[in-house]
């Protein structure tokens, strides 16, 4: 029996930042958040002279999936604005870190999760900025008028 | 590591998450057997990471002891967090979480016995 939506049962676009799609979305910048994060902290805490800007820059990254998963969990207007600013953010850091990594590896001796636009991650680092601007984009608020 | 152990994990988490991806491209919420399966898969984790941590105690450790019991934790907590929230979403994307779960574990396995191959010479 497939379950197709019914008329009754669609939510409205704006309400459901946290359901379908975006508890996927949800669910991977969890990880992300977690996977950034620790690596971020093991690396300052272990040897973080080797490459200091690297390593903050790891730490901050686990920051930004942290508020980004935050946004995305409440929902709503004001995590929908969390969540963009964060991606907006994770944007930037990705394509800055990933453009910089290859120009100058001297400055990054030693890996981030940004780092060659997240190859190491099988790029998803490099993906998902895009996917989660797009389901907040898509959950913009409607001119209720 | 337990390679046998972690071999068979590998698999099953394989073989589950092809089955997730096809019930969510067809549109089909998690099931109760969607459920049964992942539990199971949790439980087969539980047993690589109890394992593993008799290890930490018996032989030689890896040199990595922190990165090794944080990937640990990660790793016997995931499949629980994938089937909580599965369980909140019940329409075709409760089994896309639960795939690509399934797809992340693999790799946190495989991370496991890189790290735990790397010892510390006693």
């Amino acid at each position: 029996m497939p379950d197709s939506p019914t008329p009754g049962r669609t939510r409205p676009a704006d309400s459901a930042l946290n359901t379908g799609f975006g508890r996927v979305l949800l669910f991977v910048y969890g990880l992300g958040a977690l996977s950034a994060s620790s690596r971020g902290l093991v690396q300052v805490f272990t040897h973080f002279a080797e490459a200091p800007l690297a390593y903050v820059l790891s730490a901050f990254a686990g920051l930004v999936y942290l508020v980004a998963t935050v946004g995305l969990a409440i929902g709503g207007e004001r995590g929908r604005r969390i969540a963009l600013v964060s991606c907006s953010i994770e944007l930037v850091g990705v394509l800055v870190v990933g453009t910089l990594s290859i120009a100058d590896a001297v400055a990054f001796p030693d890996d981030t999760v940004w780092s060659r636009y997240g190859s190491g991650y099988g790029y998803v680092p490099l993906l998902l900025p895009f996917v989660g601007l797009w389901w907040i984009w898509r959950h913009r608020p409607r001119d209720k008028a | 590591m337990n390679g046998p152990l972690s071999v068979a994990t590998i698999v099953v988490a394989l073989v589950l998450a092809a089955w997730f991806l096809l019930r969510a491209a067809l549109n089909r919420a998690p099931g109760r057997a969607e459920l049964i399966a992942t539990a199971a898969l949790g439980v087969l984790v539980a047993v690589l990471v109890v394992v593993a941590v008799i290890g930490l105690f018996g032989g030689s450790r890896p040199s990595e002891t922190a990165t090794f019991s944080g990937y640990l934790i990660t790793t016997i907590a995931f499949a629980p967090v994938a089937l909580y929230l599965a369980r909140m979403e019940p329409t075709r994307w409760g089994n896309l979480i639960l795939g690509v779960a399934c797809l992340v574990l693999p790799v946190l396995v495989l991370r496991l016995e890189q790290i735990a191959s790397v010892t510390t010479g006693a």
